[in-house]
């Protein structure tokens, strides 16, 4: 390639390609799923986590490390409450499964 | 970890989040897909470990939101799932507004350049105006979701005007805080500021029934605020996983509009149901009605070769899906055959009345979408419509009608309709049911549970 390209534009590479793949994955859900695919995103969307871990975490700190500290808390709370509700209303889903099948 | 390790890792934990959502496209695989998401989660979090510091605060910080985040999984009824997923965006959004700070105010620590660069400034801006717009709009959600705030749209003069005026000066801000050669704090927390009335200020006017696009939208948003993080931080897992979610979003309040056949920008603009209450009423003619007792019902029900239940938010807000369980089991014995019709839009949230009907162990092939059951209406003795009344009616097959055009299912064709409801009052379009008044229609007042749990005592 000529020169060096802007970082920018491969994260708007991985960005359009991304949400091609989760156009055609999402197309994908039954709608009966439509409430657990919420809870999953939300708890997907929690990924932010991340972020707030490397607000949390710098090698010289300062007030900015406290606002780090909360997001990760928020952000930790949406993770495993969406996970965990998302585990929950599956399981119901299963339930239903088995007395159908019996 | 180098470098490089590290972006394997996540991307690692990017296919994992892919194959979560994939296996929601069925309910056999949709537990490995959680379980996916999960392993996918916990690469991320234990490889970002390896390059912070502050392990005791970090670990801490996850402990507390974890436990809480745990505790209300557990707790949360499913009839208040819309609440909790409207409270889970705003933390997303709120998250992604302290991040953005804490990146404008120490970028090294983030692997930027000390003094930001323009691009780098573009993408904070834009991750802090989409978390702090996600946050208000979904504090306002929350609150109208769970009855803390009135469901009713709130609309005044120059509403428009108002958030377009906001808007541009925000953008002014914004522009301020690009060509400011340091960082300029004002500028920042004024377009902060902002984008947290614009968020209040959009969500207000759009009312109750309309609350599964607004959620749908701004689960959307959430999404958008990560990758928009993910920008700024030149993290492509945080983008791959926000546009995921963003897209996610976007494609259910596609599905939300087509099924109340309503264009987006119609419903983000508000104010509908607020005005059409005239049009309907307007033909002055008292139009009689039949009533009966939950009794009445049961024995028809009982009787019959088939019945079709329609449930809607009443359902929900009556949590009446136990009960109804118990009656679809009676009539079963009885050997009728029951079975369930779900109108995309039922309830407050995409998939509201599956989960409802599911937690109540109701077995999944006797519940059916609109276009899998629409046409079995006509050969149906008894429909029993439960708390729903714009997705059953027949004024959306009347051009010049306020809701002409949506897709309704059509409990209008069967032999018997039974409406369980409250009272006579409008649905939220505002518009009267011309299907209360066919004579083979018999409406059944009270709380929807009540009045199942009658039935059930009279089979």
């Amino acid at each position: 390639m000529i020169g060096e390209v802007d970082p920018t534009i491969i994260n708007l590479t991985v960005f359009v390609l991304a949400i091609f793949v989760g156009y055609h994955v999402v197309w994908n859900v039954t709608p009966a799923l439509h409430t657990p695919l919420m809870s999953v995103t939300n708890a997907i969307s929690g990924i932010i986590l991340v972020g707030a871990m490397l607000a949390a975490g710098p090698a010289e700190s300062d007030w900015g490390v406290w606002l780090g500290a909360v997001a990760v808390t928020l952000a930790a709370i949406n993770v495993f409450g969406g996970f965990l509700v998302t585990q929950r209303m599956l399981e119901m889903f299963r339930k239903k499964d088995k007395k159908g099948s019996a | 970890m180098s470098a490089n390790s590290v972006a394997l890792a996540y991307l690692v934990a990017s296919v994992f989040f892919i194959l979560a959502l994939k296996g929601l496209s069925s309910p056999l695989t949709s537990r490995r897909g959680n379980l996916f998401g999960m392993v996918g989660m916990t690469i991320a979090v234990i490889t970002t470990l390896t390059v912070t510091k502050n392990w005791a605060l970090i670990l801490g910080c996850i402990a507390v939101g974890g436990t809480i985040g745990a505790v209300v999984a557990r707790r949360v009824e499913m009839t208040a799932m819309p609440e909790l997923v409207a409270f889970m965006h705003s933390l997303v959004g709120l998250a992604a507004v302290f991040i953005a700070i804490a990146a404008v105010n120490n970028p090294v620590s983030f692997g930027l350049p000390a003094v930001l660069p323009m691009g780098s400034k573009l993408e904070l801006f834009l991750g802090t105006f989409i978390g702090a717009m996600t946050w208000s709009g979904s504090v306002i959600a929350f609150l109208k979701l769970s009855g803390r705030m009135s469901g009713a749209p709130i609309t005044f003069g120059g509403q428009h005007m108002v958030n377009l005026v906001l808007a541009i000066v925000m953008l002014g801000f914004g522009l301020w805080f690009f060509f400011s050669e340091t960082t300029n704090w004002t500028a920042f927390a004024g377009m902060a500021a902002i984008a947290f009335v614009l968020g209040f200020l959009i969500i207000i006017p759009i009312g109750g029934a309309d609350m599964p696009v607004v959620i749908s939208m701004l689960n959307s948003y959430s999404g958008w605020a990560a990758a928009g993080i993910g920008f700024s931080l030149g993290n492509p897992m945080l983008i791959i996983a926000g546009s995921l979610v963003g897209s996610s979003g976007a494609i259910l309040s596609y599905i939300m509009c087509k099924a109340m056949n309503r264009p987006f920008l119609s419903v983000i603009l508000g104010g509908f149901g607020s005005e059409g209450g005239t049009a309907a009423a307007g033909d002055g003619i008292q139009k009689t009605y039949r009533s009966g007792s939950a009794d009445d019902a049961a024995f028809l029900m009982g009787n019959a070769d088939s019945v079709i239940i329609v449930p809607g938010y009443g359902l929900a807000v009556a949590r009446a899906q136990h009960s109804v369980k118990e009656l679809a089991e009676k009539l079963h014995a009885k050997g009728v055959n029951v079975r369930f019709a779900i109108h995309p839009v039922a309830g407050r949230m995409p998939g509201h009345m599956n989960v409802l009907l599911a937690e109540a162990e109701i077995p999944y092939e006797q519940v059916l979408e609109m276009d899998e059951i629409n046409s079995d209406f006509s050969n149906t003795d008894v429909v029993l419509v439960l708390g729903a009344n714009d997705v059953v009616n027949p004024a959306a097959n009347v051009p010049g009608s306020p809701i002409y055009g949506m897709p309704i299912l059509d409990a209008y064709k069967a032999r018997t309709v039974m409406v369980v409801k409250r009272s006579m009052a409008a649905g939220y379009a505002g518009l009267d049911n011309d299907l209360f008044y066919m004579d083979k229609t018999m409406m059944v007042f009270g709380d929807a549970k009540k009045v199942v749990e009658g039935m059930v005592k009279a089979l």
